[in-house]
Order: structure tokens, then sequence, then C-alpha cells
């Protein structure tokens, strides 16, 4: 089940959602993206839908469901 | 939908550098701005440096101002159109160097406009030279050997400056860490609220972390800046506030 | 019926101003202006209008930039110093095609200068004064009745091109106390152009105000050019060769030489930038021209030269420390006179 959408093409790799996540559901994956960075991935599972990666990701990566 | 950013900041990609804080700065105002139903009256004035580029990936009349003029420019569009509620977005070198002037009259004269100003502690568009925010010791390179207070100066702190002006709110916020960012939203929320209530200046200053300029990763910037930053820039509520 | 009042020539361009619709009004004290910015300090808020002392004539200008984005008849006035303080925001609306009013009342020098009247700053006024490839619209007032009338006119024509206008006035204008026409109140709204920012909704076009080449691209360049075009066509219906203060009394010089039974004329430019070339075309017959201007360099002879395609000399006269006696300038017509008989320069 979908709880934590996700547009890799605005991500740009900072890293503060893998820092902030307080169930460490996120992480950076092998993709790269168009704009040349690598991306990160959300286990769905293991997401709370707290928000906190919204609410730090600079680039709206992120729509909690 | 639990969290999702309005139409008005997602319509187009952000170019700012992988981890600045003018993200999550431009996001929290078009929400403040659709939460209190005003994203169609709402007027925003930039400044000529990175968060100029706000002008493209936010959905709002705008206006570049010249450079360190954002604030009396908006403070001449609100006094042209009272009606309209006017934001300047700038940041700390347009603030407190180039345009201290117009910072401290903005305050004497308490003008109602809301004053974003986003504080880096460095001049990012240029390419990372000193401001008058900068750390003592910090690199920067008009700095290389790390800034001597002696010669130019402490940190700039507004809320020192302001202390003796009767505005209706000054607050200083940061753009890392998600309790931040909500408190930081907080304060965005309630410097609309005075000013649509034409109390007077309402004046928020967001410390942003500058991996670029810093020559950091972006989580050491968010380090850099919630445990050497802060040192210099407390963060609160000085003016308005509940808290402190 | 419109009503003949005493004043003085710098409250005749303010309250023209605020005839003309204009209701932003931002300034700075500096001698030989203040009275403006005093006038306003009351008259504005009769009208309904907005008046900020503000911090700095570089405050001001940047108020006005605001103002004006936002749709409104915006003025700011300056001297000197704090006109110099101006051009880089005189340059942001040239850039970003904004209407605005700017007015410079004249005094001597470069530096702090003198307070008294002066025309040195011709140069700075008609050759753009900021960066960039841009000129302003100069309009040369030479009486507190013009003043006004040209005062009056300056918005329409800042809104017809979407470009700042500036006003030469002088000192002595500026302080003379004489009989003035004043014109009738005519509205201004705010939303009458399109282009002034007032809120988007999601499903509208947003407006920017910026450079307008950063949206325009390459397609700028033809823009620009027929801007200018259109801005020069327009030529003004009287013109002389001397302007402002310094007209008044070379016309009491060309009665008296005439009087003398010298065949001298007068031209008298009232529009300084664009130059009204068409008037020296109308001059076929002059041997020489000989302006009169309170600067040393002689800073219009450039310009009578482009306009007569450098056909005939160009002389100076003029002084910085005083406007010219009549007999003093007569005399210098005959002496101009005498160097053209004998072979010129």
């Amino acid at each position: 089940m979908e709880k934590n959408k996700t547009d890799v093409t605005r991500c740009k790799g900072c890293g503060y959602c893998v820092e902030e996540c307080p169930k460490k559901a996120i992480s950076f994956g092998d993709h790269m993206n168009a704009k040349g960075y690598r991306t990160i991935v959300v286990d769905q599972e293991l997401c709370i839908q707290c928000g906190s990666c919204y609410r730090v990701c600079p680039d709206i990566v992120f729509e909690i469901l | 939908m639990k969290l999702k950013a309005p139409d008005r900041i997602t319509f187009s990609h952000f170019s700012f550098c992988p981890g600045c804080g003018h993200g999550v700065a431009g996001r929290l105002i078009a929400e403040v701005a659709e939460e209190m139903g005003v994203a169609n009256e709402l007027i925003t004035v930039v400044d000529v440096a990175c968060g100029s580029m706000h002008m493209n990936d936010w959905y709002f009349d705008t206006v570049m101002a010249a450079h360190g003029r954002t604030l009396v420019t908006a403070i001449g569009l609100k006094k042209a159109r009272q009606d309209n509620p006017v934001l300047a977005y700038y940041g700390d070198g347009a603030a407190y160097a180039i345009g201290m002037a117009e910072t401290m009259h903005a305050g004497i004269r308490n003008e109602n406009v809301i004053a974003i100003v986003v504080n880096n502690a460095i001049y990012g568009m240029t390419g990372g030279q000193m401001a008058p925010t900068t750390l003592p010791g910090q690199k920067t390179t008009s700095s290389p050997m790390g800034k001597d207070e002696v010669r130019f100066g402490m940190p700039f702190k507004i809320e020192d400056a302001f202390s003796g002006f009767d505005i209706p709110y000054l607050a200083r916020g940061a753009l890392v860490g998600a309790g931040n960012v909500t408190r930081a939203k907080k304060m965005i929320k309630k410097a609309f609220e005075k000013h649509l209530n034409n109390e007077g200046l309402c004046y928020v200053e967001l410390l942003s972390p500058c991996p670029t300029n810093w020559n950091m990763e972006p989580v050491d910037s968010k380090k850099f800046l919630l445990e050497e930053m802060t040192k210099h820039f407390p963060l609160g509520e000085f003016k308005g506030g509940d808290v402190k | 019926m419109s009503e003949r009042v005493l004043m003085k020539g710098n409250e005749a361009l303010a309250e023209a101003a605020l005839r003309a619709g204009c209701r932003f009004f931002a300034g700075y004290p500096i001698t030989p202006q203040t009275e403006i910015l005093e006038y306003l300090s009351w008259r504005m808020d009769e009208v309904g209008g907005s008046y900020t002392q503000a911090e700095s004539e570089l405050a001001a200008i940047n108020m006005v930039y605001g103002a004006a984005a936002g749709g409104a008849r915006a003025l700011t006035t300056s001297s000197g110093p704090g006109f110099s303080l101006k051009q880089e925001g005189i340059s942001y609306l040239c850039g970003s095609d904004l209407p605005a009013v700017i007015v410079n009342v004249m005094r001597v020098g470069s530096g702090l200068g003198n307070i008294f009247q002066g025309q040195g700053d011709y140069w700075q006024m008609t050759r753009g004064g900021g960066h960039g490839d841009y000129r302003t619209i100069v309009l040369a007032p030479n009486s507190a009745q013009e003043n006004a009338d040209l005062m009056y006119i300056a918005f329409d024509l800042a809104e017809k091109y979407k470009h700042p206008v500036l006003i030469a006035s002088d000192a002595a204008i500026g302080q003379s106390i004489e009989a003035v026409e004043l014109p009738e109140f005519k509205e201004h709204d705010l939303n009458r152009y399109d282009w002034a920012v007032r809120g988007a909704k999601m499903d509208e076009k947003r407006r920017m105000v910026k450079n307008v080449f950063y949206e325009m691209g390459e397609p700028y360049e033809d823009y620009l050019r027929d801007k200018y075009a259109q801005i020069e066509a327009e030529e003004p219906e009287l013109v002389l060769v001397a302007f402002g203060i310094s007209s008044r009394v070379s016309e009491e010089a060309v009665e008296g030489a005439r009087a003398k039974g010298l065949k001298v004329g007068l031209i008298r430019p009232i529009t300084l930038w664009p130059f009204p070339v068409k008037a020296f075309e109308e001059a076929k017959n002059a041997k020489a021209y000989l302006t009169n201007e309170m600067n040393l360099l002689g800073q219009t002879m450039d310009d009578i030269r482009l306009a007569t395609g450098c056909s005939v000399p160009v002389y100076h006269s003029g002084s910085i420390f005083a406007i010219t006696d009549t007999n003093d300038l007569i005399a210098r017509i005959e002496e101009v006179m005498e160097e053209v008989k004998g072979g010129g320069q």
C-alpha cells in the first residue's frame, strides 16, 4: 500500500530525509535521475506517515497520502 | 491527502542547490498563503540573488527589486496597493549590508509589510564571500584565512538592532530539521496574521544551510547550522511571540 | 474653470502632479526642491494619497519602483547628488518597462556643488545617467506655469511608453513665485493596465516585474528598438536652443538684439530627449548656433551638432555662478556674429 508517494525527478540527493526519518525508512537507491542525482527510495512498509521527510525536503519530492 | 504541497509551488522544479533552504522557505510561504486564503491576493517582492529564482517557481504576482532594496520596494508597493498582502523575500546580504539603511528605517517607521530574510551567513549568489553575518573564523572566498571579527565585526543580530523598536513581530527560525521547519511555518503564519491585521513590520529571519558555499555536504551543513550558527543566531520569537 | 494661483515653481509641480492623478510620492529633503516634499507632506493626505519622507533618495526611488509596479502614478523629486542616487532605480524602471516621473530641480556642480540654479545635469539626464542601454524622456519647463503643464502630461507620456519621464527644472524656476493656471483634477485607476501586479489566481496569467528581456529572450532586440523608435517619432511643436531658466534670459536678449538690427532667432527645446531635430531643419539659414546654458562644458552643443550635421559652428555662453545678464548675452551675440562674419571657428 502506498503511503508515501515520491517524485524522484525532483530529488537532488541532499540526504536530509534519510537522516530525518525516525523509522529509517528512506535510503539512497541505485537510480540516477535526469538531473544526475542519486535519488532516494522509501520503504513503504516501514513508513509511518509522520511527514518529517515532506517537511525537510527542499525539493518537494514527497506527498504523504 | 495528508501532506501535499500547493500547486502554487509544485508546478515547476526548483533550481536551488542540493540542500538549500530556499526550497523549504518557498514551500512554507505557499502553504501559509493557501491556508490563510490569501494566495490570490499575495504579491511577493524578491531581491536579485538566489532567492530571486523563486520568481520562476512560485505562482504569485512578483516584482524583482534592485539589490538591497527589496524591503523598501515592498513598502512602496504596499502603500500603493493597501488591499494586497505584500511579502518581501531576500537574503542576509541584502538585509544587513547594502540594504541596512532600509532595514533599520522599516523598523523605525514600523512599515506594514512581511519581511522574510533568509540568512546563510554568506553571500551565496556571487560565489561565497563574507557577509555581515559570517561567523568569526568562518572561511569564505573573501576571508580565506577565516573571518577576522576584530576587523570585520561580529555577526550582525537583528534582534539587538531592533531591540528598541515597537514592531509587532520579530522571530528567527531554521530551515533544517522537521521540528524547526514546523516552528518556522508557525512564525511565517504569525507574520501573515499580523500583517493582514495591519499591525506593522512582521519580520522573520530564517537560517538556511548553504552547502555549496560552505563547502560541505548537505547533512554536514545542517549540523553546522544547528550547532554553530545558532550560537550566534538564537532561534525564537523576540517580539510579538508567545515564547521568550 | 481652472484656477489661477500665485505659487512657487516647486509647488506648482507638486500640485499639478496631484491633479494628474499622482497618489504616491516618496522623497528626501535637498535644496532647492524641498518645497515639493514639504507641500506634499500635508497636501497628499488631503487627496487621499501616500506620502513618505524616505530615509534617502535611494530608498525613495525604490519605493517609486514598487508603487509603479503596482500600477500607481508615482513621483519622486530631487536635485544634484540626490538625483545621482536615483540612477540605479531609474535604470531598473527602464529595464522593467515601468512608468514613473522623476524630477531633478537642477542645482550647480559636481559633488556637493552649490544650491543655486544650474543646468549641468543635461548630459546625465539626456544620456541615461545610470547603467544600461537606455535613455529617458526629458522635459524642460521654463516657468512655474510650464512646471504645471509639463508635469500634467508627464504621467500620460510615461504610461504611453511604459518608460520613466524626467523633468529638468532648476532652482530659479523652482524658487520663483509666479501666477499659475492650475489644470483640472483627473482620475487614475491602479488596475488600468494589465501589467500592474495585483495578485493572481492559479488559472490566470500571473505578472512578473523584472527585466523585460528575461522573459522575452531574442525578440527583445527588435522590441527595444521599436520602443525607442516610437518614442523618437514624437517631437514638440515649439522648439528653442536655450532651455529652462536660461531660455527666459535668451528671449529677452533676442528681442534686444533684434532691436539693434541683428538677425537673431531662438530655438527653445522643451523636450530635451528625444532632441527636437526637426526644429533645426527649419532654421536653414543659420550660420552658427549659440547656446546659453548654466554649465561650462556646453552640454547641449553635441546635440545641436548632431541635429545640424555639424554643418555650422556651435558656440557656448553661460556661467555656473549666475544666470546670464541680458546685456552680457547681447554682447556675446554680437561677438559671435562678428567672428562668424570674419571666417568662423
